[in-house]
């Protein structure tokens, strides 16, 4: 896939990820009114109508202010408030962060994004926004303490490229609409615990009764297992991507060997990334949950697995460098 | 009939002519800004050095003509005309500051002065911009290329007044080793 191609297809997903979105919620609501207001003898599909508003408010939400969301929920802290509190030392590392992410910025073509750094001690990272144009980068102290130079550029060119590609307008928005789904599905199944649907007295139509409670058992299943799929779905939109992203990363610096060199010093440390939920797992370049599901490929982990074996990708950069993929 | 056939392929023709024409000057504006883009980054440089040089002089006063040579280098690559000069003389000017911190190594001070190390990673910082860009300018220099040189386009970009850019290339052997300006790498 070249990169025209990969920013077409992730123009598309979002696309088909927002309209599901919001056809899922008018399904719902659809059933809210059959099951509840129907019953009572409404006329007005107040459930459908609320649904359908709340779908589209909440896509248009998640994809103008997905990013900022996203970078409070990780406590992550703009550039420039960091900067201004740090010691001398810590400037030097600092300004170098800053100066890589102008490098690559250039190499890429691209306006430099906004810079944030999250504070929490286990090396990750992750890039969000809508565009070139709205993007962000955030990465953690802990990754700005072990990485070199030369390792740092490499994760930078690798965020880069899922800036570059609109990854990051994909899966921002993929984020975005899990947790509405989470938090509807949650709501859903409070209502249910508090008001049982009545049905019809109607006897005359007994094979619509029928079509009903098939209807309203789907319906019942939608709402319990909207939350896995949608978290599934998080899943699947990442795996390969992280594949790609290392290798437009390193045709950026023209050196897979700083990126696979960071990649081992971020599988090294084992702590979970707390500050990052689960909700933004699939944007980082390590899964900060360090889940057993990443060591193995395959259907199931193609499901449920965020990202690729680490051990895959290193070895894919590995074998690019050795090739002489680092010399132009 | 056959009037309306010919009719529509002389709009299709049109319509692709007008098409290949505004491709070919997006490009060429890209190119041009890409081109731009290596300029700011060796203005930066430029400026950067004079501040480096009174940075160490108190310490390395003992080599002065190695200071002197940094100098020297930074005004002839501020007077280059063309890429390819440019190019030579830039690559001296790298030859000269990687020299400069190779000799730095000698000074402790020099190697735990917070400035002076914040002055090295600016400079090498730019060291690398300048590389990225050149590097962003070939790759968008030969797409503008490729798109003047391909069938059928090859046919009128010419007479259009298009014309190749002309790439980056690493002239000689001593450019092609990228000085290391990085003083801990030998600590």
């Amino acid at each position: 896939m070249n990169l025209y191609e990969q920013q077409l297809s992730n123009r598309r997903k979002t696309w088909l990820i927002v309209i599901t979105f919001v056809a899922f919620l008018f399904v719902l609501g659809l059933g809210f009114d059959t099951f509840y207001i129907g019953a009572a003898g409404g006329v007005v599909p107040v459930g459908s109508l609320v649904a359908l508003a709340l779908g589209s408010v909440s896509a248009l939400a998640g994809y103008y202010g997905g990013d900022r969301a996203v970078l409070l929920a990780s406590h992550a802290q703009p550039m420039a408030d960091v900067m201004a509190s740090a010691g001398d030392s810590d400037k030097l590392k600092l300004r170098q962060l800053e100066n890589v992410v102008d490098e690559m910025a250039i190499a890429a073509g691209l306006p430099r994004p906004a810079l944030y750094v999250i504070p929490d001690s286990d090396p990750n990272a992750f890039a969000t926004g809508r565009g070139p144009d709205h993007a962000s980068i955030a990465i953690t102290r802990g990754l700005l303490d072990v990485l070199n130079r030369e390792e740092l550029q490499g994760v930078v060119a690798h965020e880069m490229s899922h800036v570059r590609n609109l990854d990051i307008r994909l899966m921002t928005i993929v984020a975005a609409l899990a947790g509405a789904v989470a938090l509807l599905s949650e709501w859903g199944r409070l209502s249910m615990r508090w008001g049982t649907p009545r049905r019809r007295d109607d006897d005359g139509d007994r094979g619509g009764g029928v079509l009903g409670i098939v209807v309203f058992v789907l319906w019942l299943i939608a709402i319990v297992l909207a939350p896995l799929i949608a978290q599934a779905l998080a899943m699947m939109v990442s795996r390969r991507r992280e594949y790609l992203a290392d290798a437009s990363g390193a045709e950026l610096t023209r050196n897979p060997g700083g990126l696979a060199s960071a990649l081992e010093k971020i599988d090294a440390a084992v702590a979970p990334t707390e500050l990052i939920n689960r909700g933004a797992a699939h944007m980082c370049i390590a899964d900060p949950l360090g889940r057993q599901m990443n060591l193995r490929e395959g259907f199931l982990s193609d499901l449920f697995a965020s990202h690729p074996p680490m051990a895959a990708r290193i070895a894919a950069l590995k074998e690019m460098a050795f090739q002489g993929g680092g010399v132009s | 009939m056959f009037g309306l056939l010919l009719l529509g392929i002389v709009v299709l023709l049109v319509v692709w002519g007008i098409a290949s024409y505004n491709r070919l000057i997006t490009m060429r504006n890209q190119t041009l800004n890409g081109w731009k883009q290596i300029d700011v980054q060796l203005k930066r440089r430029h400026d950067l050095i004079p501040n480096l040089v009174n940075a160490v002089k108190g310490s390395m006063d003992f080599e002065r003509d190695t200071l002197t040579a940094v100098m020297e280098a930074r005004a002839k690559a501020q007077t280059a005309t063309g890429p390819a000069d440019a190019a030579q003389k830039e690559g001296q000017l790298s030859q000269a500051l990687g020299r400069l911190f190779a000799l730095a190594e000698n000074y402790p001070t020099l190697k735990s002065n917070d400035n002076v190390k914040m002055l090295q990673e600016e400079l090498s910082a730019t060291e690398n911009k300048v590389g990225f860009a050149r590097q962003f300018y070939n790759d968008i220099a030969t797409k503008f290329n490729t798109a003047q040189q391909v069938f059928p386009t090859n046919i009128f970009a010419g007479t259009l007044g298009f014309k190749p850019s002309e790439l980056f290339e690493i002239t000689s052997e001593a450019d092609r080793a990228v000085p290391t300006v990085d003083l801990s790498r030998h600590a």
